[in-house]
């Protein structure tokens, strides 16, 4: 795989401030969706910030397409979009306009149909003689976005796009994001809805105090760290777990009344060890009334490692 | 682009400060021609009328190039320093920073746009004056360039303080505080061979006048002072200014964390 951007030992201290980045060695694919992940304050906005020039590093080195970004930078910026975490336009402009500025600032001639595709896309061509101040708070952030699509980045950073906008307009976001991966843009999102990385990145990266605690393939993390719980409500209580279901990694609830499953951290066989367990409590003749099966999500891995940090 | 220049870019940041400008057309036009009317009909027309030729000329023509210092250094200091600041403020800049635009666009965008502004409030204030006082402009090609030189170097030393400032108090405070009295003190209502001996020498350690009797000179051809000090000066606060701007880009002083 190709990396479109390559971050080594990028370390950030803030002056009488905290390390906000600390020696992050980060690889980005072409092509795909990366989401961070961490939380308040964790470094993530900084990390963006190195990339696209708002922050100086204080060490290490950030490559983009090849280029090194301390030399380079106007050829590689060239290719980079921003969508901020901050709300941050100027109120009195109109939508159209402001979206024709920022292609204006990347270098590109002036091309009135891109503009007009992109604003329909973001649904703001209705809006497109307004004040942006007149915009909803979902819209304005939309305009944010039409803003960084302007100049057809291959890389785009995605500053939590989604905070405080409604779920059908969400899904309607991550369908555009989708869109613009399939298009061949790269994507790296922050997000505080763990559910929209499980949704859309390829690979996920977990940020904590600076540190980058892991990289991984999306697939190969909940795999390897989710775990499979079944529930096992019980017909009868039990006294006590039955000895011909020793095997099996259970535990019975403080009233006695459910078995609980719970698989090792890798996963494993999950699946077919609550089966085996069904199974054998048919054997056994042990009741029941109801089962539960469910995996643990990348919320709740991203919990555990973040407590373990 | 590929020449290292991104002229696009600096076009776009040109003409959308000049929007900008034309959004508060009448603000920023309408109250520098106000006051500077109300300065010709006290100073030009009241009091000019009871006094003798100051300089070879009446006094009202005596004191245009002065009030017209007067009130392009302030407008063009505090355009200039709240163009850039505005976007540090509301967190534009941060499209600015993300941008293929370096020291040089940025430059032109802004500086630029408030040089413009400037150079269109002079030619109104010149008009206006012109209902109030007869005068000539002796040098006309000296004084378009002079104009637009002062207009340069002070929108670059708007935009300085504009970088500097880290509230709008300090914006308003170098205009009002120093610019202002500066520039009231420097000859504009006066030449300052009228002056006793030891504040002559006083005066001509304050700048302003010898801008004030630079362009004085190339409407009247005559000045107090050496022209070619004057435009010295001018230029030479004009490129400290660009040198400024380029250290403290160099360093992200201010516009990077
Ligand atoms: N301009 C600054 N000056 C000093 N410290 C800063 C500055 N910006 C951020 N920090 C600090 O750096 C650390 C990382 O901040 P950052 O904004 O990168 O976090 P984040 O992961 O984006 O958080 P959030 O999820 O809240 O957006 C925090 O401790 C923050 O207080
Ligand atoms: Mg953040």
């Amino acid at each position: 795989m190709d990396a479109i951007l390559e971050l080594r030992g990028l370390t950030k201290r803030y002056a009488n401030g905290p390390t906000a980045l600390d020696s992050v060695d980060l690889e980005i694919r072409k092509g795909e969706i990366f989401a961070l992940l961490g939380p308040n304050g964790a470094g993530k906005t900084t990390l963006i910030g190195a990339v696209c020039g708002l922050v100086r590093p204080s060490g290490g080195t950030i490559r983009a397409f090849g280029l090194d970004l301390a030399h380079d930078w106007r050829r590689a910026r060239a290719r980079i979009g921003l969508v901020p975490q901050e709300m941050a336009t100027d109120m009195f402009t109109k939508v159209r306009h402001t979206v024709e500025y920022s292609r204006g600032l990347f270098g590109l001639a002036p091309d009135p149909a891109k503009i007009e595709a992109i604003l329909r896309a973001l649904s703001l061509w209705d809006k497109r003689e307004n004040q942006i101040r007149q915009l909803s708070g979902g819209m304005k952030r939309r305009v944010l976005i039409a803003k960084a699509l302007a100049h057809d980045p291959e890389l785009l950073f995605l500053d939590e796009p989604t905070a405080g906008v409604d779920v059908e307009l969400r899904r309607d976001m991550w369908a555009q994001i989708g869109a613009l991966r399939e298009g061949g843009t790269t994507i790296i999102l922050t997000t505080h809805y763990i559910e929209e990385a499980e949704e859309m990145a390829d690979r996920v990266g977990v940020i904590d105090k600076g540190k980058l605690l892991l990289v991984e393939d999306k697939r190969t993390l909940m795999a390897r760290l989710g775990r499979i719980e079944a529930d096992v409500a019980l017909a009868q209580p039990l006294s006590e777990i039955p000895a011909a279901l020793s095997g099996f990694a259970l535990e019975l609830s403080d009233d006695r009344s459910t078995l609980i499953y719970r698989s090792a951290d890798a996963g494993g066989d999950g699946q077919g060890e609550v089966a085996a367990l069904i199974k054998a409590l048919v054997a056994q003749g042990i009741d029941f009334t109801g089962i539960d099966q469910h995996r643990s999500s990348l919320e709740e891995i991203f919990v555990r490692l973040v407590e373990a940090n | 682009m590929h020449l290292g220049f991104n002229l696009r870019g600096a076009w776009a940041i040109y003409t959308t400060e000049l929007m900008r400008a034309f959004r508060t057309f009448f603000q920023s036009i309408f109250a520098p021609v106000l006051t500077t009317s109300l300065y010709f009909i006290v100073f030009g027309a009241a009091i000019g009328s009871r006094m003798s030729e100051v300089g070879g000329v009446s006094y009202g023509a005596f004191i245009i190039p002065g009030l017209l210092l007067l009130t392009l250094l302030g407008e063009t200091t505090s355009n200039a320093s709240f163009g850039i600041y505005m976007p540090r403020f509301t967190g534009t800049i941060y499209e600015l920073l993300s941008a293929p635009v370096g020291v040089a666009e940025t430059l032109i965008g802004f500086v630029g746009a408030a040089a413009t502004k400037s150079l269109i409030l002079a030619a109104i204030i010149l008009v206006t004056a012109s209902f109030f006082v007869d005068y000539q402009i002796a040098h006309p090609f000296y004084a378009v360039g002079f104009v637009l030189l002062v207009a340069a170097a002070f929108a670059l030393f708007g935009f300085l303080l504009g970088i500097w400032a880290d509230g709008f108090e300090k914006l308003q405070i170098v205009p009002m505080l120093i610019l202002q009295p500066l520039t009231f003190l420097g000859g504009t209502f006066y030449s300052i061979d009228m002056l006793p001996d030891p504040w002559r020498q006083v005066a001509l350690a304050n700048p302003i006048v010898y801008l004030v009797n630079g362009l004085r000179w190339t409407f009247t051809g005559r000045s107090d002072v050496n022209i070619w000090m004057s435009f010295g000066l001018t230029l030479g606060f004009l490129i400290a200014c660009v040198v400024a701007i380029a250290l403290i880009f160099r360093t992200g002083w201010r516009l990077r964390d």
